[in-house]
Formats: C-alpha cells, structure tokens, sequence
C-alpha cells in the first residue's frame, strides 16, 4: 500500500491528469483510469507485446512499467494511430491480407508495426520478423502479418513519393 | 424486367461460399475496438481473485482470512466453509468427476484455489491474498501416473468408501484408489492373436506431453447479480455459452430463464475455455453475496498452472504386418494423466475422446484400444488443444508407428502409407475401432503432395547429406518429416455425443428484415475463426441474398437459439449445416411467395443465384428482395406474414477431414537447432467456404503445431512444482521461428452435409504435430534413430545426437 501522488500523462494527444498510486502498472493506468482498452494483457512479464503502446517514440510494454515511471511522457496506442475516419495503412493491410484472428494481439502488433515501419520504412520479410519478435500472435502462424506489413510499407512509401 | 447484370456478377455480388471475403469482424480489432471481457466496465464492479496453493498435495489445517479482511478495499474472502452451506464448494467436471470449487480441506495440485479476495480492485484484492494465512500439512506427491497406480497414497479420499472399497466412477470399475477408469474399443483377444503370428511386428513406447492452449486473452468473466430483477448475467470467455448457462442453472438453482450468459469478443480459444472453472463460480457467489458486478481475470500464470491442461498420454504401441508392409493389426495402451480431478472435456461417453480414430488413415482389419485415467497431484484439464477430442493424440500415435514400422521393415515411409491407405472405393468405411469414415480420397492427395515437393529428390539430396555428414562435409542433418491425418470432427450426433447429457447438435436463426437484408443467430461463438464472415457467406449462397447485407450473431444466450458452442472443428459441421438448412427453408417459403407474385405453380418457378425465376422464361422473375420486401407487406393468401427460420441441426455422423503434409528440415547436430526449410500442407475439408480463411487457419494451426512438437510443454518437478508458469519458460513461437508455409487442398465434399463441408480449423495442428515430429525423427534414422519423444527443444535434439555417438 502507497499513497496516491498526481500525475500527468498525454495520451493520444490528450493531457491527462489524475491522482494513482506510483505502484500502478501503466497498462491499468490506461485500460481502467482513461478507458482506453485497445492494449491489451497477455503475460504482464513483456513477453507477448498485447500491450505495446509508443512513449516518446519507442514501442514499450506497458505491462510492465509503472504509472510513475511514465509521468510526463507522451503515449500513443492504437486509438490514436487511426480512426474510422482517418485509418492508418497498416489497419487497412491486416484487413485486405488477414493479419488478424481472435484480434486480440492486433493492437498491440499493429502500434509495434507502426513504429518499425518509422524507423525503417522499407524493410525486408528478415528485418519484420526480427523487428515483430516481441509481439505474440496465437493464431495467424504471422505468415498474413509479414505480408500486411510488407503490404502496408509499400502502400507508404509509393504515397510518400506521390506527394513528394 | 431487363437485368443489365450478368449472372457471374450476380453471384460475384452476393459474395457467397468460394470466394475469400475480406472479414467484417477486422474493422473493430484493427482500431482496437473489441470488446474483450476484461474490456467491460461495470458500475461498483469488484475485483475477485484467488488465494492459491503453493503444494502440490496438502492437507489444509487452518485458513485465516482476518488480517485479509483488514485491508483497505478488500470486502470478503470467500472459503470453501462459506461455499458449503450453498452446496457450492464442489462442483461437477465435464467427464462425470466433481471438482473441489476451493480447497475442501486438502489441496491436490500446485495452484490450486483454495480462497477468493473480493476487493475494489485488483490492486486490493493482491495485497489481501498475501495476508491469507493458510496453514499446510504437506503429503507425499504424485507426478508419475505409473506410481500413482501402484502407491498406497490416496489422492481422492472422497473417492473411496468408507470400508476402504472402491464406488465404480462415472465410467466403470475402478482398479486401484487413484484410477479413474478404462475405456476399451475394438476387439482384444483376435487382435492379440494376429499380432503374436504375424510376420513383422514393431513396437514403441511414446509419451505424448503435457502441454496448454494458451490463448493470448486468458479466461476470465464479469458475473452481475441484478437482486431487483433476480437476473443474473454472466459475461465470460465461454466457447459453450449455452452449455455454461445450463451448467450454472444446474449448479446455482436459479431458473435458466433468469440467467443471461454472454461470451463477448473472445481472445482465442483452442479448447482453453470450454470447461468450467472454480473462478466462473466464485465470481456468481460473489455477486450474489455483495449484490455487486464481479470481475475474475486469471493471469498468465494462473492460466498456465490451472486452467485447462491438454495431452500428457503415456502411449505403447504394437503393430503388425506382413513382409511385403500390409498392416494386420495394431494394438495401443494409453495411460493417461488427468491430474486431481477429472475436469477432461469430452464428449460424456468417450472418457478418452475419440482416440478410437487411431487406426488413422489405414485400412487395418483388427484393432485394440485401452486406456487407463489416472489421478496424480498436477492439474486438471485434459481438454482438446486446437482438435477434436484426443484426436492430435491418435494421430501422432498412428503416424509415429507408421515411421516405427517402416523402419522395421526398412521400406519408404511414404510407400508405407500408400499400400495402406483406405482406397476411394472402401467409402463409407468402418475402421475396426469403430467409426464410420464419411468419405476421402488418400490416394489422390498424397501423390499431389509428394509430388508437390518432389518427394524423390528430397529423398535423392537427403542420401547425398547423410554421405556428406560421415564424410565430414557438413554438420547438418536433413530430416523429411511425412504425415498423413484423417481428423474426426462436427461432434456429433446427439445418439452418441452428449455433454453432461446435452446433447450436441447445434443450431442457426434467421430473420429477414423487410428491404433484404437479415440478421442471423447462431449457438456457436466465434474466438477469432472469423464465423460473422463465413455464415454470412454460406447463408449468401443459400438465400440469395449478399452477405454483406447479413449480420451474424453469436454467444447471447437471450437472443441465439441453444447450441453447444465452438471447439473440435464443430462450427462448420453442425452450425455450418443448421445454417443452410435454415437457409433452405427460407428459401422453400421465398418460392411460394414468388409463384404468387409471378401467378404460376409454385412448381414452375426455380432458384437462380439471389431470385426465382419462372422455368423456361428467366426473364420473368422476383428477386430475393422483392420477395423479402412482399413477404411483410402483402397479403398472400393461404402465407403467413414474415420471412423467418430457424433450423436445429443433429448431425448424422462425424466429418473426416484429411491432409498431406511434408516438412523439410535441416538439423544442426552440434547445436540441437532445427531449421524448417519448407513445409507444404495439403487439407481436404470438403467444400471451402472462404479460401482466405482456410489458409489463415492452417497457417495458425501448424504454427501451434511447430509449438508443441518444438518446446512448448507443461513439465513439473518431483515435488509437483510446475516449472513452465511463465511465457520465459512455456514456449510460444514468435515471427522470427516460424517459418512460411505452402498451402494446398483437394476437394472432397462430406456426403452427408449439406453443403459438403468438413471443417478445417484444427487439421494442421493434427496433422502438424506428427509432422514436424517425424521431420526430427528421420534426420536421425540413418543413425539408428527410431523414436524419441517431444518436445524435440534444441536441448533434447542435442541429446539424441550425443546419443547416437553423432558428437565424435
């Protein structure tokens, strides 16, 4: 038992602020005190990625840090990497390519990919089967994420060089 | 009427059975939009988690709940003391054995639930569980089911009457205080027989591990105790909703019609959360007692460690067969580890599933089967991980003699399975342990896939290694992994197949709604097979209507029609078929209407893709549409209103989906590590409803294939301890171990469904499982190898290789 200290979070571009204790697993912080139930819990011991969420620009398990430790960080999950009305090409590409079952590691896999596709833009089927090994799917085999991966960098980087 | 649309654009439209429609579940998970149980949020919900065993066998002396009940947040703690009074603290199992809710005075596995904390939250209810004071008395330990058949400790007291006599169990006669039963198929004495004059006899022992399903979500459910409407609901992650709702009206007392059961989105299955589990309960009790929703989520731990083992068979075989590889007879022994209690989900009168299918694909003329069940101090379970009941168990039984017999007769493995196979012709056939086989074409499938991988050359480049390695070239080994599996699903007809005595058909409603669109309902539940996407096509293709105009449903027991829910491939089979037979009479109904509208017999007008036409003139037709919008708003004389239907389907007998699958793999002696070069899979699952689909489930089930054949095992120490509670230790296979994997299919339709289709879901574990078994087993064979058991982990590849002298 701890007592409660005021922290200050921005999720998803919303600054959030509320009273927790620094005990408090980030991953509750989200799915319980903010409501946002995208991440999801597969281990609590980081070892499946349901819960990966992006904090100031790395892919972290949220399973396993502390609401204290993420005190004035930035964070975004999937609900704030695309929408209904603005979905980010990746969700489009796990659609057309079945990447997806149960869906349940879909969240999580899909903000880890969001990130591996930043820092490299046009990987090879090695580097996104290296770069997803954190994130566990049960039931796809991953052949169908590889593919809506590769699918999804491609479809980026032909609107990048449109627009350019 | 001009229809300016082609007829192929027409059935293009409706987007029916064939054709790979893109998932209308995807949008949802893809924005992190599911609607998972532990993503339910009720008003003053509580938290309940369990006090657990640290013992694999104990005796319980005191518990202490006191310094618990100090904690701020935490409400009650609930004991098997406060259960009693409700008949609560026990509950029946699946397989006709009862199981301890919380400890009733002694423990029998490690982790076992022995108190429920209550709290405000999960935080509160963890720190109320470190301050339950339980005082053990630890008693001797039995892992081994060989040990515990002939120890003098007795695990279930309450199994043994009181003048030290043994009550027969759920099924039979009893043989010693810690067996549970036998379970015999086929015919003993003739089988003795053509096995002691046989020409050629191999034998092998294997041990079939103990593993888990593991799904990525873990059980869990939210139980809400409405006092004012004396309701209950019941959220949860429930392949069988219905079954829970009967299981826990039967349980609680409270009428079925004031209980509401609702499996949400669930996070994958494999057979996890079929049962019923102490946490299910104590979540009812609890809301019950506080009048507050209450939430259970086990953790992975928990998960693990308690809920839902599978495997763990000690199986002996013999087969014979004449010199020229004619199997005569084969014969098995399966001692079988079901932990404390038997919580084995099977059907109620297959004990052991239906590990009858073990003759496989062969046509052997006499058989023998027996198994013993055991108790030991590990966990209960025993339910079928991604297949039907105990079929991955038969298949890799049969398909590793096959390889154990072909090594004694020195003869291509694949040649083996060829002159043994069950011909076209024999279709329908009767295998001597019993079941009718409803249709195959082994021949066919198998020479496509050897084909496929050009099997000769495989073999031709494997010789070539084998010379290199003793040459010294290379420390790498070529193994050719072969399987060929006949699955049993779509259990069952409700004759023989019962759970708890509910019987197993399965069934599907249908409304259309006025403009032609319609919702349809089903007693199945969807844990990532994608079941919204396919129904609507199978229903498309059956009523004419496009499939993204139908809205499927599922796992509401207010609203779905009664069915036995998801697990061994059964979905397709029995739901599958209640959908189009449903569908059909949607359609019987549609074509009166039409002959109204068309002012001919209704004999004169026929089905044509989305319309009835009139025979002879297809260009006077009414579309379903028409028909749909006719059918509410015009008085047809001698037709009541509405466009309805709902089909309950018993089925008449099992589906047999089969495969072909080949894996090649190099092996590194030095190293242990095996590296899947390619792996092709062939599946016959009858007709295919969504190609895309199908691929996406054989590629799932091959890689919980590579799991379990690889590394992935519930292993225990002597103490019961269990050494694999943890992602680090239990083994699940990330992007980077998984290799890709060719898929290929022949098509042989089941004659008694339908719509032809077999199921498909659980084959490439089945088959898979074998497969990659026997790709380790043969990279050994030039060196004296003939069996050794899984999971083949680098650790243990490398002591096979040590063993065989490979390490100089």
């Amino acid at each position: 038992m701890s007592k409660k200290q005021q922290y200050a979070l921005t999720v998803n571009g919303k600054q959030e602020e509320f009273l927790a204790e620094p005990r408090e697993l980030l991953i509750y912080t989200l799915r319980e005190r903010l409501n946002i139930t995208g991440p999801h819990i597969g281990c609590e011991t980081s070892h499946c990625g349901a819960c990966t969420v992006t904090i100031d620009g790395k892919s972290v398990k949220a399973c396993t840090m502390f609401v204290a430790q993420a005190d004035g960080k930035d964070i975004t999950t999937i609900e704030g990497i695309g929408g209904p009305d603005d979905l980010h090409p990746l969700q489009t590409a796990f659609k057309e390519h079945h990447g997806l079952q149960c869906g349940y590691c879909t969240p999580g896999m899909i903000t880890r990919a969001a990130k591996l596709l930043e820092e490299n833009p046009t990987p090879t089927e090695e580097e996104i089967r290296f770069g997803m090994a954190g994130n566990i799917c049960r039931c796809t085999g991953y052949q169908n994420i590889v593919k809506s991966i590769q699918a999804a960098a491609t479809e980026m980087s032909a609107a990048k060089e449109a627009a350019e | 009427m001009k229809d300016e649309v082609t007829r192929e654009e027409r059935v293009d439209n409706l987007k029916g059975m064939g054709c790979s429609r893109k998932r209308v579940e995807d949008a949802r998970f893809t924005q992190g939009k599911g609607n998972y149980v532990d993503d339910l949020k009720l008003d003053g919900m509580l938290f309940g988690d369990f006090v657990r065993s640290p013992y694999a066998h104990a005796r319980i002396k005191s518990i202490d709940t006191a310094a618990a009940l100090e904690v701020p947040g935490v409400l009650a703690v609930l004991t098997a003391a406060d259960l009693e009074p409700l008949g609560l603290h026990w509950m029946p199992t699946l397989a006709g054995d009862k199981q301890m809710v919380l400890a009733d005075g002694k423990v029998l596995f490690q982790g076992q639930e022995v108190a429920f904390v209550v709290a405000e939250d999960r935080f509160a209810a963890a720190d109320g569980i470190e301050l339950v004071e339980v005082d053990y008395e630890d008693l001797p330990v039995l892992v081994d089911p060989f040990e515990a058949l002939t120890s003098d400790v007795v695990l279930r007291e309450d199994l043994v009457a009181e003048d030290g006599t043994l009550p027969d169990g759920a099924h039979g006669p009893r043989k010693h205080a810690n067996h549970i039963f036998t379970w015999e198929a086929g015919d003993k004495a003739p089988t003795a027989e053509v096995i002691a004059n046989a020409e050629v006899v191999a034998e092998e022992s294997m041990y079939y591990h103990r593993t888990h399903p593991c799904p990525l979500e873990t059980c869990g459910c939210v139980a809400s105790m409405d006092k004012v409407n004396g309701k209950l609901t019941l959220w949860g992650t429930f392949q069988a909703p219905h079954a829970i709702r009967t299981i826990v009206s039967l349980i609680s007392g409270l009428e079925e019609h004031n209980i509401r059961v609702i499996s949400p989105d669930i996070g994958g299955g494999f057979g996890n959360k079929v049962g019923a589990y102490p946490g299910y309960v104590c979540s009812v009790v609890a809301s019950i007692v506080t009048g507050k929703p209450v939430k259970w989520i086990e953790d992975r731990m928990d998960n693990l460690m308690t809920t839902a083992f599978a495997r763990d068979y000690h199986m002996t075989g013999k087969i014979s067969a004449t010199k020229e590889g004619k199997i005569t007879g084969l014969q098995c022994h399966v001692t079988a580890d079901h932990g404390g209690f038997d919580a084995c989900a099977d059907p109620t009168k297959f004990p052991a599933g239906f590990m009858n299918i073990c003759t496989g694909s062969y046509d052997i003329p006499t058989a023998y089967l027996e198994v013993d069940g055991v108790y030991t101090n590990k966990a209960p379970g025993g339910v079928s991980y991604r297949c039907s009941f105990r079929v991955t168990e038969a298949v890799y039984f049969i398909e590793r003699m096959i390889e154990v017999l072909a090594i004694k007769l020195d003869m291509d493995a694949a040649e083996l399975r060829r002159i043994n196979f069950i011909r076209k012709e024999q279709f329908p056939y009767t295998a001597a342990l019993g079941w009718e086989y409803d249709s195959g074409d082994y021949h066919t499938a198998w020479d496509k896939a050897l084909k496929a991988v050009d099997y000769d050359g495989l073999r031709a480049e494997q010789a070539q290694r084998v010379a290199d390695f003793k040459a010294g070239k290379t420390r790498k080994l070529m193994g050719i992994g072969l399987s060929f599996f006949t699955e049993i699903v779509g259990a069952g007809p409700v004759k023989n197949c019962d759970i708890l005595g509910l019987g197993m058909f399965d069934s599907c409603e249908i409304r259309i709604h006025p403009t032609g669109s319609a919702i349809a309902r089903l007693g199945t539940i969807s844990q990532g097979q994608g079941h919204a996407t396919t129904f609507a096509q199978i229903l498309a293709s059956e009523i004419g209507l496009p499939a993204d105009s139908i809205t499927i449903e599922e796992g509401d027991t207010d609203t779905a029609p009664y069915g036995l829910g998801t697990y061994g491939s059964r979905s397709t089979p029995v739901a599958g078929a209640a959908t189009a037979m449903a569908g059909r009479k949607i359609r019987a109904k549609a074509q009166m209407i039409a002959a109204y509208l068309l002012e001919v017999h209704d004999d004169d007008v026929e089905f044509d893709v989305d319309r009835f036409v009139v025979k002879g003139a297809p260009e006077r037709f009414k579309t379903m549409k028409d028909i749909a919008f006719a059918a509410y708003n015009q008085a047809i004389p001698g037709i009541e209103p509405g466009l309805e239907a709902v089909s309950y389907y018993d089925p008449p007998n099992m589906t047999y989906p089969f495969g072909a699958y080949v894996c090649v793999m190099d092996i590194d002696v030095d190293t242990g590590v095996p590296e899947i070069r390619r792996f092709y899979a062939l599946d016959d699952c009858g007709t295919r409803i969504n190609p895309m689909i199908i691929e996406g489930q054989v590629h799932g089930g091959l890689t919980e294939a590579l799991a379990v054949a690889l590394g992935q095992e519930i292993a225990y120490d002597d103490m019961g301890n269990c050494k694999t509670g943890t992602l680090m230790d239990f083994f699940l296979p990330t992007a980077w171990e998984v290799p890709n994997y060719e898929t290929d299919f022949t098509v042989t339709p089941s004659p008694h469904h339908p719509i032809g289709a077999k199921g498909v879901g659980e084959s490439p574990h089945v088959g898979g499982v074998p497969c990659f078994s026997n790709a380790v087993q043969d990279a050994f064979r030039p060196f004296g190898n003939t069996h050794t058991n899984m999971p083949h982990d680098h650790w243990r590849i490398w002591k096979t290789a040590n063993a065989l002298g490979l390490h100089g």
